[in-house]
């Protein structure tokens, strides 16, 4: 019963909030990835490309809310996602016509690019602030919960309730089907294939009668799919805050980096590393420790090795060490 | 078919194409020979639209094509192979090929989801030509291997097979032969000759291999520090008093030429 116990007690507090949160950060770091990869350049402004999305689906969603459309249990964001992903990616569109555009012409060298995205970051969180406010937003509606830890319990009999939110559930089956369409995309299709093509030699692909332009805008809206989709989970999850968003960049790269930046496999492999690390490195392990060992040996303290405050120290704690180990990252990447 | 007119090309204060003008007639197989550093793989470059030229202008059958982009020449049927074999190292062999012609319909997103069967019969017509002409090139057991396995020569191989994806009208072959053995280049040397007489193919090569270029090419231009030196049948050319001079420098030819009635 204990053994029960302790392994229910690590699902609710470990296992399901990491699978989820690791899920939003493979989203986020896909995007990334897949942006570095065809793009060559790390986008700084992923994290408030996800704010934006999100943003835009909120306001979708009080919409929706004001007219009384519901597609309830689930949560009306879902339904206000496909609007939010549209404007998301029209504004990414505009973005690369207005500023990318120039210095891909002038081939200016990636880390102007990387500096040209930390402008368009500023940009986007002043937006994104001024539409919205700084403060937090629920936009969480339809059913709470899957299961309830109330309802674990009687139906288990354990003393321990599992609670699976509708947001967690909702975070794995989304991300569990963009990531097959993805892949599917990427490997059988015309189109991911020469984006593939344009990311493994640009100079053939271009001699091969491949149209850069065109690659570039359907990168950029793949890159809001994943962004607008991740944004919008975590807030479901979480809450909305667009500076919440934009320290979220830190562990999205991580995960990107960690995987091997350009490599699409190794985001999704970093997105679970990176959210594990950070969950198990900051729970209190004490109630686990008191039910799977003997009474003498039960901890007085939390056992926690870290404060959540923390938690961003852990992603870039593991993006230091990936860096001088294996600097392509766990799966091969593309030089940096 | 192509014409070049008094190309230059600088980079900084070094000239790489410093006045060239070439002209390739329509069904020839032209070479391009010259020392290191004379200006052929520039002049391949600016004609390929992948360098802007400083001054100067390509004509393609009379029309200016002078800073096109690589695709949209290559839709007019101009196309290049590099110097270094380049392939998509995460596709197979086969994959490779039918990356080629550009402008597919399966490019488009919208495509991509709602016309799929269009999509899937221009992929089976791909797929027939590609293992075409993979045969012809005598590399058809490698259709499944992953290109970044590839041996050097039949990287090169890969790149010929690429131009014959489409209806080319003119080729650009960057130094076909570097870095392969004897029999690969006869076989592309074949290749370059079929292409040639059976579906009408321009080429215009650059070539250090000299019996290679004897075999195949006529005529032959000799660049040299950016201009063109000479024109003309390769026997010719190879006996040309300016080339031997541009080759092995005027020290080696004095000599030659000093010891020449003594021998």
């Amino acid at each position: 019963m204990d053994f029960l116990n302790a392994l229910v007690v690590l699902a609710n507090f470990v296992l399901i909030p990491a699978v989820s949160y690791g899920s939003q950060l493979a989203l986020g770091a896909l995007g990334v990835t897949l942006v570095y990869g065809i793009l060559r350049f790390s986008n700084f402004a992923h994290g408030d490309t996800m704010a934006f999305g999100a943003m835009v689906t909120i306001l979708f969603t009080w919409a929706f809310q004001a007219f009384g459309l519901s597609i309830a249990p689930l949560p009306t964001a879902l339904l206000a996602l496909p609007f939010g992903i549209a404007v998301t990616a029209g504004m990414m569109l505009l973005t690369d016509r207005w500023v990318y555009q120039f210095y891909r012409r002038h081939k200016a060298k990636p880390i102007i690019l990387v500096m040209v995205s930390l402008g368009v970051m500023f940009i986007l969180n002043g937006v994104v602030r001024v539409i919205i406010g700084p403060g937090e937003q629920r936009f969480n509606d339809g059913a709470r919960f899957i299961i309830s830890a109330g309802d674990f319990k009687k139906m288990t009999g354990l003393s321990e309730g599992l609670a699976f939110r509708s947001s967690q559930g909702l975070t794995i089956v989304v991300t569990l089907i963009s990531v097959a369409v993805l892949f599917w995309f990427l490997n059988r299709t015309r189109t991911g294939k020469s984006m593939r093509a344009y990311s493994d030699n640009e100079d053939l692909a271009l001699l091969s009668g491949i149209n850069p332009e065109k690659v570039v805008r359907v990168t950029w809206i793949i890159a809001a799919i994943l962004a607008t989709t991740a944004g919008v989970l975590y807030g479901l999850d979480k809450a909305f805050k667009p500076f919440t968003y934009f320290q979220l960049l830190l562990p999205v790269f991580a995960a990107a980096i960690v995987g091997g930046l350009g490599n699409p496999l190794g985001a999704i492999a970093g997105g679970y590393i990176i959210a594990f690390s950070e969950v198990t490195l900051t729970y209190a392990w004490k109630k686990v420790a008191t039910y799977m060992l003997p009474d003498s040996l039960a901890p007085d303290g939390l056992a926690q090795l870290l404060s959540t405050d923390y938690k961003y120290a852990v992603s870039f704690t593991i993006l230091v060490i990936v860096l001088i180990f294996k600097p392509y990252g766990l799966f091969r990447g593309k030089a940096v | 078919m192509i014409r070049v007119e008094n190309l230059h090309k600088h980079f900084g204060g070094f000239r790489a194409c410093d006045g060239a003008s070439i002209e390739i007639a329509e069904g020839s197989i032209t070479g391009l020979i010259g020392p290191n550093g004379a200006g052929k793989s520039t002049l391949f470059n600016v004609i390929a639209g992948v360098l802007p030229p400083t001054a100067g202008t390509v004509y393609m059958g009379g029309e200016d094509i002078t800073g096109l982009p690589p695709h949209e020449l290559f839709h007019k049927g101009l196309l290049r192979t590099f110097q270094i074999a380049h392939e998509f190292a995460s596709m197979t062999v086969r994959e490779n090929l039918m990356m080629v012609p550009g402008g597919q319909s399966g490019e488009t997103l919208w495509n991509t989801w709602f016309r799929r069967g269009q999509i899937a019969t221009e992929e089976a017509a791909l797929r027939r030509k590609a293992d075409e002409v993979l045969q012809f090139l005598t590399i058809d057991h490698l259709a499944d291997e992953k290109a970044g396995n590839l041996s050097g020569g039949q990287k090169k191989l890969l790149e010929l097979g690429r131009t014959m994806m489409v209806d080319a009208k003119v080729v650009f072959l960057d130094e076909v032969g570097a870095g392969v053995n004897r029999t690969l280049l006869r076989t592309i040397g074949d290749a370059i000759l079929r292409l040639n007489k059976e579906r009408g193919y321009t080429f215009c090569l650059i070539e250090h291999d000299m019996d290679f270029i004897a075999r195949l090419c006529d005529p032959v231009i000799c660049m040299a520090e950016g201009k063109v030196l000479a024109v003309g049948k390769a026997q010719e050319i190879m006996q040309d008093d300016r080339v031997i001079e541009a080759y092995l420098g005027t020290g080696l030819k004095s000599r030659t030429k000093a010891e020449a009635p003594a021998g």
